[in-house]
């Protein structure tokens, strides 16, 4: 098709923005951002999200390249399309960020986070606990005669799931990680 | 390799030297001592000392921008450095590099409040480009290294980096820039061949084009001015600019319709809202430019060219954004017009140029100067005409109605000649940046046009000036107001002046000369023509109180949230046959 045929409007020539902007729906995407471990990355990932009013709905940040002292920020933001595309190029411009990859677009992922449950009864109760446990393949990690600390491995919605399960039968406290994604597939980022 | 041991302190004069750099605008204080002491023991790298380090950082700024070289700033830790933080916020909205380096309490100290703490790296975070604090001797050489080209790389902005004292006093391994690990920072400038197609396409067949240049030009450099010279001239396209990149086409040049936007010219903002093709060009569609977003421009399709991604549909959805420096996008472009046999729709541009002459006749600059008292505007256009032909003049601005009267009636035909806060508005800027540009250009005529209430917010710097011999001419339009504010207020809130106007206004000629300098008064129409030449003999700092009339208001204008073809004009503009269908609200 001729450039000029390019329709008002349309993004559909576009080398970096292949979706309609005009659509407002709210989407929720994984984003993976490689940066330099030195001091006040993390700081300034979180700032311009603040500063420019994006969401976070998840982060997480771990060191995975100690030789090339590299961190991998996982941030699960939502947002318009259009939004999206700011925060990909706003991330994009940050000095020491040297990749940006968007897991929900860049084709399928895997998404998982890891969670403890301290739960606490006694009787049935108890019983009932380890057997939903057994069932979401929860890993008891420390347990006393009156309490259990579990671990679960999953999607965020597992881990829900098994929170508001486990809240009628003691539930004393909960602590989770954040997401962690990976692209499926042989190839890495 | 030149690998040299020396003191952090002799270091930054060391990588100083080594990067080019003539002038350091600074103020010293305890935890830069060590600094000054080397600044002390050569004569390579002069040093300004200012009179508040925010005058500093616009002193810089001007430097930077009147000679495409990143300005550079040295000041001590806490209050140094928290007087920066408005210049680098100034520097990072109107992308102009800047390099500044803050003295830091010594590394076993931080964290502790110790004395004249602050966090410096962690309060410029969000108004720098990029920061660093060394904690290492041996770090800081490929740091401050890196900092100049983060500087002056991709789209140029403010740098900052903290010394703590014991980095300052130790012994570390410098290294020069060659020898300096290459960064990974580095910004793409070519752009994409497929889009710069779609381009060349666009320009063949549009009817109704518009240039929409900005800042990003004269930050390219000279050459880009050139190639869009070219361009423009060669392809007859009207071109209009915004108040950041006045220059870097021509005045004179036959395509220009002069500024747009907020208070920009009524041809070029109405050929931006009606043109079919909008080729913006290293501009960044601010909300002065485009009023109501979703009456911006409705019939058009367009192109836009930055070297910042997050510039590309961060307000504007354009249909070919071409990511890359203006300078070799504009480079590609012609050539492959001129392949395709550099052809335009002739026809209907001679319709295009006939609609905008209509435009044009309206005259929305009019004014009338009547009576005793100055217009400001006819105060501007007599400054024009008695500078414009001097062979190397700059204009600086500080903030406001006089700012805005500047940028219409003044014409500038090179880039860099032009020195104004855009993006942050800070008043107080002019007077310290037309002293960083005197500094860079010591022979050239540097003016700073200047409202009163703005010139009074670094007026200390008039101290620099006079130690540095530096014949900065400020000339002040004085209508004893906030005039801009007083403006809004006007239009606005009912003429309720609630606090926009000075009771207590200073003596400005006794003040000039109270510091040494000139002072001259103006304050009937008749004698503005011998002020301003007075102003231009006088060899030395000059500042002149032109009293104009006190509530004169900046025309036209686009009240913010409207669009383009909503302009208020002033009530001189001759409206007689020009305004049609769908045409301006007229006041
Ligand atoms: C009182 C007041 C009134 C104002 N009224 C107006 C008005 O009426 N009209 C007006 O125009 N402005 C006005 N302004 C200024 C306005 O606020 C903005 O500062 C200005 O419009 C921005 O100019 P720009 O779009 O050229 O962007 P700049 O801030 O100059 O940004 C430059 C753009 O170019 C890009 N760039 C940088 N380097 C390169 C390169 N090498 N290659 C490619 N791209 C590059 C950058 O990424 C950026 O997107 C006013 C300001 C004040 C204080
Ligand atoms: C530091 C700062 N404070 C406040 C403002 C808001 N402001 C914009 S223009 C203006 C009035 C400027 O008055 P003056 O310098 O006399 O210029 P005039 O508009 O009268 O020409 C004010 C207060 C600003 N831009 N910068």
């Amino acid at each position: 098709m001729s450039a000029l045929k390019i329709k008002k409007g349309s993004s559909s020539h576009s080398a970096y923005d292949l979706r309609d902007p005009n659509v407002q729906t709210v989407e929720r995407h994984t984003l993976a951002v490689i940066v330099a471990n030195e001091a006040g990355v993390l700081a300034r990932v979180i700032g311009l999200f603040s500063g420019r009013g994006y969401n976070i709905e998840s982060l997480t940040v771990a060191e995975v390249d100690h030789e090339g002292h590299r961190s991998r920020i996982t941030v699960v933001t939502t947002g318009t399309p259009s939004v999206i595309e700011q925060i990909k190029a706003q991330l994009g411009r940050i000095v020491p960020v040297h990749e940006v990859h968007d897991l929900t677009t860049e084709g399928p992922a895997v998404e998982r986070e890891l969670a403890l449950f301290k739960v606490s009864g006694k009787g049935e109760r108890r019983v009932e606990a380890l057997r939903l446990a057994d069932i979401f393949r929860a890993n008891v990690v420390d347990s006393t005669l009156e309490s259990f600390v579990f671990e679960v491995t999953g999607t965020s919605e597992k881990i829900d799931a098994f929170a508001d399960l486990m809240r009628p039968l003691g539930l004393d406290e909960m602590a989770r990680t954040g997401i962690a994604a990976l692209s499926r597939g042989k190839s890495g980022l | 390799m030149s690998k040299k041991q020396m003191t952090g302190a002799r270091m930054v004069v060391e990588a100083l030297k080594d990067q080019g750099v003539e002038v350091v605008f600074g103020y010293p204080g305890g935890a830069v001592l060590p600094i000054y002491d080397e600044i002390f023991q050569q004569n390579r790298i002069r040093h300004v000392l200012v009179r508040h380090e925010q005058g500093a950082v616009h002193a810089a700024e001007g430097y930077a921008r009147s000679t495409g070289k990143p300005g550079v700033v040295l000041v001590t830790s806490g209050p140094g450095a928290t007087n920066a933080v408005t210049g680098l916020t100034d520097a990072l909205l109107d992308s102009i590099p800047i390099v500044v380096l803050t003295g830091q309490v010594p590394t076993f100290m931080i964290g502790t409040d110790g004395f004249q703490e602050a966090d410096t790296v962690g309060i410029t975070r969000p108004c720098t480009k990029h920061n660093w604090l060394v904690k290492e001797t041996d770090r800081l050489a490929p740091v401050l290294h890196e900092a100049f080209h983060v500087a002056v790389s991709g789209r140029p902005g403010p740098v900052l980096v903290d010394i703590p004292k014991d980095v300052q006093f130790a012994t570390g391994t410098y290294v020069s820039p060659k020898d300096t690990k290459t960064s990974h920072y580095a910004p793409r400038t070519k752009g994409d061949a497929d889009m710069v197609r779609a381009l060349v396409e666009a320009i063949e067949g549009a009817k109704r084009p518009v240039f929409y240049t900005g800042g990003g030009v004269i930050n390219s450099g000279p050459k880009a001015s050139r190639l869009l010279r070219e361009l423009v001239d060669t392809t007859g396209f009207p071109i209009t600019s915004t108040l950041m990149g006045l220059g870097a086409y021509p005045a004179s040049g036959k395509g220009w319709l002069g500024m747009l936007g907020m208070h920009g010219l009524y041809e070029a903002n109405l050929a931006m809202h009606d043109c079919d093709l909008m080729i913006n060009v290293g501009a960044r569609f601010d909300d002065r430019i485009t009023g109501r977003i979703q009456d911006f421009s409705p019939n058009s399709v367009k192109a836009h060219i930055d070297i910042d991604p997050s510039s590309i549909n961060k307000v504007i959805h354009v249909e070919m954004p071409i990511i890359g420096d203006v300078a070799s996008v504009l480079e590609d472009v012609l050539a492959v017009w001129k392949e395709r046999g550099s052809r335009v729709n002739g026809k209907a541009l001679k319709d295009w140029w006939k609609q905008i002459a209509e435009w044009k006749a309206i005259d929305c600059l009019k004014f009338r100067q009547e009576g005793k008292t100055i217009k400001p505007q006819h105060a501007v256009q007599r400054l024009e005409a008695l500078t414009k032909d001097h062979p190397d003049r700059y204009i600086c601005t500080e903030v406001g109605q006089h700012q805005m009267w500047a940028a219409q009636y003044m014409d500038f035909d090179e880039p860099n000649r032009w020195m104004t806060s855009g993006g942050l508005g800070t008043m107080g800027y002019g007077f310290p940046a037309s002293i960083g540009v005197q500094m860079a250009h010591p022979d050239a005529l540097v003016i700073n046009v200047a409202g009163e209430a703005s010139w009074l917010m670094n007026m200390q710097e008039m101290g620099t000036a006079i130690q540095y011999r530096l014949p900065v001419k400020q000339f002040i339009l004085n209508n004893e107001r906030l005039g801009m504010v007083r403006q809004w207020q006007e239009l606005l809130h009912g003429e309720r002046y609630s606090h926009s106007w000075s009771e207590a206004l200073p003596d400005f000629v006794k003040l000039a000369e109270a510091f040494g300098a000139k002072g001259i008064r103006i304050d009937d129409p008749a004698d503005l023509d011998e002020g301003i030449r007075e102003m231009l003999a006088y060899d030395g700092p000059v500042i002149v109180d032109c009293l104009v009339e006190k509530h004169e208001n900046c025309f036209p204008m686009i009240p913010s949230g409207k669009p383009h073809n909503e302009m208020i004009l002033g009530e001189n503009a001759d409206t007689r046959n020009a305004i049609k269908e769908g045409g301006a609200v007229l006041v």
